[in-house]
């Protein structure tokens, strides 16, 4: 029976050193909000880094002294006897910069101006997350992390930790992700970035100073986005044409069941989450192609990876299907790396990365089992 | 799987650190083997679910996918060696596989059980199919689609052009050379594009 890593605590670090990011600007001092669970051993071999996708932050697994209903957002795959086994890891969770959930960002205060950053502050890649997370590893004293993990936008990051810093990651475990985004997925991107930029409360990204929130703009944004992480056949089981009172009311008002569904997840988001943040995180997502510099040959990007990967995908999601994990695979092959690839039955779209699934955790802690084998105690 | 003494007449074929394809690698023992032996270098294709968990945990690579989907995640002539272990009677496009093993590999190795052998031919003479060691399902729960024997084989790949370059028949893991599409009950051969 697993158990999970109990009471936990969100701890942070500050970095001095200013980052500079892709784009040019410049952040000079940061706070990175982290969580860390199990025990890092004697040569330092055995952590794991775990990157969030969209929405989430450094609580992956445990809960907090005062709020026991507060588990982490992966707490079903993180702890002792799990697939990524707390007894076995030292695991890292991080709130990636420009979070809202205790990492600098768009809703900190700036301390040159005393007023939160909004709109200047500057907009982050993947490639400045995996940058400000070496800076962390560096913190913890972890030369290599045993394995990086991320799903969807998370495993952008996993990626790009074999790119960026090929010596400081031995494992890479991609999950629903992809090398970079299609056209239709940047679409849904854009519509959901539209829909918070033109809410009359975004004032250009500094709606702080007038005590407003867009929540609005932030509502329809996470809406669109959870039809996009929810499988055909997974709304049709849940909902299908279910009404609220039986019957057709002829107005605008929320009748069937699926829409009550999507107007409280888009209202329970739209109240925690950051407006900016959100537009930050799908942008990351938008830019991110390793083969930017390469003429857009993949083959090429990968040519510097020197890590293991495993890479996972699901059946049903449409959002990053199992052919963007494919396109993964080719150039990690091309380039002779050791590579598994699974692709779980699962009906719940791309959501399933984060659900309990017998044999996706299988897969997970198989290969897991293994790298554990390679460290030392 | 049963027996697996085709394993030893494949590695006999593949210097050390080959680079091999097993297509339909079932838990990645053969690649395992090669690994250990031949110090390979290699990747399993394998649809089954829990061969892919076996797979990871015998620290084979394995890309899951179906192999009547043909082999499109690999380039031409990637590996020195395309292996089709216990897995060519199981495929539906048997002959498209075929050409693909040569479009990824310089060379391709099938082993598969003899239907000429014959203990088959004496089950299907006194009036039923065939249930043994290399064939150990019944007619109705049998995923083999295109059983055949030594004589089939050799005349399918004369007829499309792939050239034979070495071939093996065992039974019971001992090498047969009288009347080998007789006594023979597992074959293992070793093929090229033909000129």
């Amino acid at each position: 029976m697993s158990h999970s890593v109990g009471i936990v605590t969100a701890q942070r670090a500050t970095f001095e050193t200013p980052l500079v990011f892709k784009s040019g600007a410049v952040l000079p001092r940061y706070e990175l909000a982290y969580e860390t669970y199990g025990a890092l051993n004697s040569d330092k071999s055995n952590a794991i880094l775990i990157c969030h996708a969209l929405s989430g932050h450094h609580h992956v697994a445990g809960f907090y002294a005062d709020a026991p209903k507060s588990l982490g957002w992966w707490d079903n795959m993180v702890g002792p006897g799990k697939p990524i086994d707390t007894d076995k890891f030292f695991v890292v969770g991080l709130n990636n910069l420009g979070g809202c959930h205790g990492s600098t960002g768009p809703s900190s205060v700036d301390p040159e101006t005393g007023k939160p950053y909004g709109s200047s502050f500057p907009v982050i890649t993947v490639e400045d997350w995996v940058e400000s997370q070496a800076r962390l590893a560096d913190y913890l004293g972890i030369e290599c992390f045993a394995a990086v993990i991320g799903g969807s936008l998370g495993g952008m990051q996993a990626l790009q930790w074999s790119l960026a810093c090929p010596g400081r990651v031995r494992h890479v475990l991609a999950i629903a992700s992809a090398p970079r985004l299609t056209a239709q997925n940047i679409a849904f991107n854009d519509v959901a970035r539209n829909a918070i930029l033109t809410d009359p409360d975004f004032h250009g990204g500094d709606y702080y100073q007038h005590n407003v929130v867009p929540t609005r703009g932030l509502r329809l944004a996470r809406m669109l986005g959870h039809i996009t992480y929810l499988s055909d056949d997974a709304m049709a089981d849940k909902f299908g044409r279910e009404l609220k009172s039986g019957q057709y009311n002829y107005g605008y008002e929320v009748e069937f069941q699926i829409e009550s569904y999507l107007r409280y997840q888009g209202d329970k988001f739209a109240g925690l989450f950051d407006a900016n943040t959100y537009l930050l995180m799908t942008k990351a997502l938008d830019y991110f192609d390793p083969a930017q510099d390469c003429g857009g040959d993949l083959n090429s990007a990968f040519a510097k990876a020197r890590a293991d990967f495993l890479v996972i995908s699901f059946t049903t999601d449409w959002r990053f299907s199992p052919q963007r994990s494919r396109e993964i695979i080719r150039p990690l092959l091309h380039n002779g790396r050791n590579v598994s690839y699974a692709e779980i039955n699962s009906t719940h779209g791309h959501d399933s990365f984060l659900m309990e699934h017998p044999h996706y955790f299988d897969v997970v802690r198989a290969y897991l089992d293994n790298v554990i084998s390679e460290v030392s105690a | 799987m049963s027996d697996r003494s085709d394993f030893a007449a494949i590695a006999a074929w593949i210097p050390k650190g080959a680079s091999v394809l097993d297509l339909g690698c079932g838990d990645g023992s053969l690649l395992r083997y090669l690994q250990d032996t031949r110090a390979v270098r290699g990747y399993g294709v394998e649809i089954s679910d829990r061969d892919i968990v076996s797979c990871i945990a015998n620290s084979v690579n394995v890309i899951q996918n179906d192999l009547d989907a043909g082999l499109s995640d690999f380039e031409d002539g990637a590996f020195d060696f395309v292996i089709l272990s216990q897995t060519l009677q199981a495929t539906r496009h048997t002959e498209p596989l075929m050409q693909e093993m040569l479009r990824v590999g310089r060379e391709g190795i099938v082993s598969f059980p003899n239907f000429g052998y014959w203990r088959s031919r004496l089950d299907v003479l006194l009036g039923n199919m065939p249930v043994s060691s290399e064939l150990p399902y019944q007619w109705y729960n049998t995923p083999n689609v295109h059983l055949c024997t030594l004589d089939d084989f050799e005349n399918f790949c004369r007829s499309y052009c792939i050239s034979i370059t070495a071939r093996s028949v065992m039974t019971g893991g001992r090498e047969v050379s009288l009347l080998p599409n007789l006594f023979g009950s597992t074959a293992v051969y070793r093929f090229q594009r033909g000129i």
